[in-house]
């Protein structure tokens, strides 16, 4: 079966190919199948439709194309049996007679075709004959129009030359006309005004002109077209000057004026002066805004107006300038700088007068963006006119309108700290109710503290704007670093830390000691809050300043630990002028008592004397009031029933040693001796030492300072008996309740037994009181 | 170094150099007690041997609280004085009488007027005839006749105002011919024109507290040192009164004395009742402000030396603080002999007589 489907298909094949000459032929052909088996996607075995085990070179496969009949016989008669050898002849001849039917078939059906063919070969072999008649004449018609075509270029050739020449006359003569018409033309074109035109055409004609001036006729043009040219110019030079129409369209004119040949030097001049009146006029203008009657525009619309009006004027004047008179080359460009900066320098000078106007005012966002604005603007005619330095002085006037800026807002902070202490004043003066003083105190610090701080932080935000990256001028070098760490940082931030210690050290130096122009409490307040700035607050706002204000700039700024060390000076000056005052109080109060009161004929004490419990009650407050502030500070460790202490007035035989008259000049040694003894190992009393920022060294200091007073007064004075006594009592008392304010009660023993032991000595008749009296009278109060 | 005494006697303030005497060092110290008799101690200091020799004299009439010699007689002082109460305290001139090792002050000349006196001082050129008293706030003018027993009242001014006022303390201007008296009360220095009696410059607060005492530079006119209870030190111009010329604050508690170098008046002492007494160096208000000027006969000599000692600028300095007492100091004093040499008395009875340090002397002299 396989093979009857392979059969038609090679129906040609059999007749040339197993046998052919050439050993490769079939060699070839099976290529030709493969490649054709490979484009229909067919694998070798499957094309064949055999089983994959046959060989196709067997020469016993009646299909193959090596198939051998003498072998395949051969096989059949050694292989089969009988009765297959007999199926397989019936086989073969039954397949031979259908081959041989389906030979015919093909035969009858293509001998119909093969007679067509030969008819219509033969119609063709009589129209080619026809056909080569045709061409035949054609040739000659060919030869005959060739003879004609020479004849015809051979009389025409003279003629051509003639109609050349002509054309070239004829170009020439309308040139010639063109000359000829050029007067009439130019003074069309000036009537209508189309200097342009005008210009064009005198410029083409001018070099012919030029060239052909000896002829008389052509002078004549030349002197008529001069005469118009001449016109022109002074038309287009009328215009120039009146000149209400803008920058370009001047500019237009001195172009043309330039393309007439007119001396440029003298058009710059001109062209310049124009421009000067034009940029005077906006400078008019603004100076009109700056004027006080009108009400000023803000400083950002006056820039604004300025950049637009002036500095674009500038621009255009000196890029059309540039563009127009390029050949005049340094000299040109030198009047141009001259004349920027003649102007340019006006320009700022108004500029800076309005700025000037804004520096008292607040809004620091509205100066920067007009500063922005104004820097921005210069920039343009900056590039344009290097020369002029326009740019550098617009950075200059920023800087210093930065500067002035820096230092406004220091003032501001200055006044916000004064401003913060008259109020703390007012509130320590207003009358308080009894016991509400106490919070008062701890909180007016807490307010002072906070409200300097977002001071100094809105002003380190305003003047953050100037750095901002969206302003023009930010990347300036002087943006970049010297107003960061010169101006912020040292001018602004350390400037008012210390002149916020001046201010409050001034405190200290007021020449109204005696009256206390200050309220102590306010001495006190600002000294804690000197010391909170040491502590803490500086090192905050230097590192929110540094983390602010990146400061790239290596210039030396002041270190932290420096301010800090001021701060705490301050503190100390404070605190220490703090017990000064206070301690001038008692002691002034103290002074009064001894000193206006009569100790000779005064009567035996039944009391304390008022002025002592008054000490004492103004003492606690004191306490309280530093307490507040303060904290407690350390008190030399003491037996706990101190306040049982005897108080060993006079009777004990120490002051007998020590105050015993000894006038004699071998006055006994021993008791001299004894005294001095006593007092080394007592530590020398310092009355005005300087003080730890706490509550008990406060407090030490202001008693030392009370109880000193109290003992140079009794010295001035003379006591009689009871007046001893009634020393004795107040002592005695003031131990009683002072001990606990101190840090050494050990310093408060000594100086009441050194008032009690002068007052004895300052005694004709010194008998003193039994402790025991003493002691019965204080407790009774 | 400095010549430390035993403490002489207890409870003094007074002290005085002898003004008359130029050749021999001598203090005189007055004691204040009110249980013995009082007494004036004469101190001699031989300056060579470094030995000191103590004389007394009896005062008699009452515990001293004010002394003063008189500056043309060796033998004439005055003392401010009182027995008992002190509202009964006067001024006397004393002549003592005999050898000084043992003799007694008695009140030649009284005097009398206003109690409280508080301090008597001489006319520094004159003849030892002219004294001014301060009692209570009077100023009071004497002149003494060395025959009459009682002091003639030449003229006097007081002070007039509200509240109590008291003069502290007075001293007597060298320039002018003496015509100049400066005085202290509460805050206020006054200056007084002893020819007319009346007041020719006021300083009001001139210290914080009360001024205790004044002194005149001996060598530049106007010139006036204050000291008081603020602890400070000031130096005024006495023609321009708004602001002290200087201001010092080394004490640490109230300052009792403060007097000028007789000689070398950039030389100026303290002494305080925190019982040290400083010496300081005011050069630039000094009268020598650049130094010994050179005479000019020695310029040629040494006129490459001089811009080397100009290149030095004057700096005020505290040249020493002493502090030997135990007690507060009252009273600080020049000795009149030797311009090197100062004395200083605190309340528990402590003379002590200190040197210039020799390097400044050194330096001031060449």
């Amino acid at each position: 079966m396989a093979a009857a489907a392979a059969g038609p298909g090679r129906g040609s094949g059999p007749g040339d190919s197993p046998e052919g000459p050439d050993a490769e032929a079939p060699e070839r052909r099976r290529k030709a199948h493969g490649m054709l088996k490979l484009y229909y996607g067919l694998s070798e075995g499957e094309a064949a439709g055999r089983p994959s085990g046959s060989d196709p070179l067997d020469p016993t496969d009646l299909n193959g194309a090596h198939f051998d009949p003498e072998v395949y016989l051969d096989k059949l008669r050694r292989e089969c049996p009988l009765a297959q050898l007999m199926d397989s002849e019936t086989d073969m001849v039954r397949q031979i007679r259908a081959l041989d039917s389906d030979m015919q078939t093909l035969v009858y059906e293509n001998y119909n075709k093969f007679i067509s063919a030969t008819d219509t070969i033969r119609k063709m072999k009589n129209d080619f004959r026809k056909m080569e008649d045709e061409m035949d004449r054609l040739a000659t018609n060919m030869a005959v129009i060739t003879d004609f075509s020479a004849r015809i270029s051979a009389t025409l050739q003279d003629r051509h030359e003639r109609i050349t020449k002509l054309a070239g006359v004829h170009a020439l003569l309308r040139k010639l006309q063109f000359l000829f018409e050029l007067p009439s033309r130019l003074t069309k074109c000036v009537e209508l005004g189309a200097y342009g035109q005008a210009v064009r055409y005198q410029g083409r004609a001018r070099a012919v002109l030029q060239q052909y001036q000896h002829l008389p006729s052509f002078r004549a043009i030349q002197d008529d077209c001069q005469v118009i040219t001449a016109r022109l110019a002074q038309q287009l030079r009328q215009q120039f000057r009146e000149g209400g129409s803008g920058a370009p369209e001047q500019a237009e004119c001195v172009e043309l004026l330039l393309a007439l040949g007119e001396p440029a030097e003298e058009l710059c001049e001109e062209f310049l002066a124009h421009a000067r009146g034009r940029l005077e006029a906006e400078l008019r203008s603004l100076e009109a805004e700056l004027g006080p009657s009108p009400p000023a525009p803000d400083v950002l619309e006056f820039t604004d107006h300025g950049g637009s009006g002036f500095v674009g004027g500038l621009c255009q004047v000196a890029s059309a300038y540039q563009e127009l008179f390029e050949a005049q080359g340094a000299a040109g460009a030198e009047k141009l700088a001259a004349f920027a900066r003649e102007l340019g320098g006006r320009y700022f000078a108004l500029v800076e007068q309005r700025l000037a106007q804004e520096q008292g005012g607040g809004d620091n966002s509205l100066l920067v963006r007009a500063l922005d604005r104004f820097h921005r603007r210069l920039r343009a005619p900056g590039a344009l006119l290097a020369a002029a330095g326009l740019a550098e002085a617009a950075t200059e006037i920023v800087e210093r309108v930065a500067r002035e800026r820096l230092g406004h807002h220091l003032q501001g902070l200055r006044s916000a700290f004064l401003g913060c202490l008259t109020d703390v004043r007012q509130a320590l003066a207003a009358p308080r109710l009894a016991g509400k003083e106490g919070p008062g105190l701890a909180e007016l610090l807490a307010n002072v503290a906070s409200s300097i701080l977002s001071h100094i932080k809105a002003s380190l935000a305003a003047v953050h704007l100037f750095t901002a990256k969206e302003v023009s001028f930010s990347n300036k070098p002087y943006f970049r670093g010297e107003f960061c760490s010169q101006g912020v940082r040292e001018g602004l931030i350390v400037g008012f830390i210390r002149s916020m210690c001046q201010t409050a050290q001034s405190f200290c130096d007021s020449p109204g000691e005696k009256g206390g122009a200050t309220p102590p409490a306010l001495l006190l307040l600002l000294s804690r809050l000197c010391l909170d700035y040491e502590t803490a607050t500086i090192s905050y706002i230097l590192t929110l300043t540094d983390e602010q204000f990146l400061v790239q700039d290596q210039s030396p700024v002041t270190p932290v630990s420096t301010l800090c060390a001021e701060a705490r000076e301050t503190a100390r000056r404070l605190l220490t002028h703090y017990v000064k005052v206070q301690g001038l109080v008692i002691s002034q109060m103290l002074r009064k008592s001894v000193e206006t009161r009569d100790w000779l004929s005064t009567l035996e004490p039944r009391n304390v004397r008022a002025v002592m419990k008054r000490v004492v009650e103004d003492t606690t407050a004191i306490d309280v009031q530093v307490g507040l502030l303060y904290e407690e500070g350390v008190r030399k460790a003491q037996s706990s029933d101190s306040s049982k202490r005897t108080f060993s007035v006079y009777s004990s035989s120490r002051q007998q040693g020590r105050y015993a008259p000894s006038y004699t000049p071998s006055a006994p040694m021993d008791t001299n001796l004894l005294s001095n003894i006593q007092k080394l190992f007592s530590e020398r009393i310092d009355v005005f030492s300087p003080v730890e920022f706490n509550k008990v060294s406060v407090l030490t200091g202001i008693i030392k300072i009370s109880l000193k007073t109290l003992l140079e007064c009794v010295r001035l004075r003379t006591f009689g008996r009871f007046g001893l006594q009634q020393v004795q009592v107040d002592c005695h008392f003031l131990q009683l309740y002072l001990w606990r304010f101190v840090a050494d009660e050990e310093l408060v023993h000594l100086l009441l037994d050194e008032v009690v032991a002068s007052a004895a000595l300052r005694c004709p008749d010194p008998v003193p009181m039994e402790p025991s009296v003493v002691e019965v009278i204080c407790e009774r109060g | 170094p400095p010549d430390d005494l035993p403490s002489l006697l207890a409870g003094a303030r007074a002290l005085t150099p002898q003004t008359a005497e130029t050749d021999a060092i001598r203090f005189l110290v007055g004691t204040q007690s009110l249980k013995y008799d009082n007494q004036i101690h004469i101190i001699d200091f031989d300056d060579e041997n470094n030995i000191i020799n103590k004389n007394v004299l009896l005062h008699q009439a009452g515990e001293i609280w004010h002394i003063s010699a008189s500056p043309a007689d060796k033998g004439v002082l005055a003392t401010c004085y009182n027995k008992g109460d002190f509202r009964s305290r006067r001024a006397a001139r004393a002549r003592w009488h005999g050898r000084p090792c043992s003799g007694t002050a008695s009140p030649a000349s009284l005097f009398t007027g206003p109690p409280l006196s508080c301090s008597v001082a001489w006319e520094p050129t004159g003849d030892g005839r002219r004294v001014i008293s301060l009692a209570d706030s009077h100023v009071l003018l004497w002149d003494l006749q060395e025959s009459s027993s009682q002091a003639v009242l030449a003229s006097s001014a007081s002070l007039e105002g509200k509240g109590q006022l008291k003069f502290t303390s007075g001293r007597w201007s060298p320039h002018h011919t003496c015509t100049q008296v400066a005085t202290a009360n509460d805050t206020t220095i006054r200056g007084w024109d002893t020819r007319s009696m009346s007041q020719t410059y006021c300083i009001e607060n001139a210290h914080g507290q009360l001024v205790r005492d004044l002194d005149f530079n001996p060598n530049k006119q106007y010139y006036l040192a204050s000291c008081g209870d603020d602890c400070k030190v000031k130096f005024w111009d006495t023609r321009n009164v708004t602001e002290p010329v200087k201001s010092l604050e080394e004490h640490s508690h109230w300052v009792w004395n403060v007097r000028y170098n007789h000689s070398h008046d950039q030389l100026v002492l303290t002494g305080s009742s925190d019982s040290r007494v400083i010496l300081s160096n005011m050069v630039s208000i000094s009268s020598e402000p650049f130094g010994h000027l050179v005479d000019d006969e020695d310029l040629s000599d040494q006129e490459e030396c001089r811009p080397e000692k100009s290149q030095e600028p004057p700096q005020d300095s505290v040249i020493a603080t002493y502090d030997e007492h135990e007690d507060s100091v009252y009273a600080v004093d020049w000795s009149s002999a030797d311009p090197w040499l100062f004395a200083s008395l605190s309340y528990d009875g402590r003379l002590v007589i200190n040197r210039v340090p020799r390097a400044l002397k050194y330096h001031i002299l060449l």
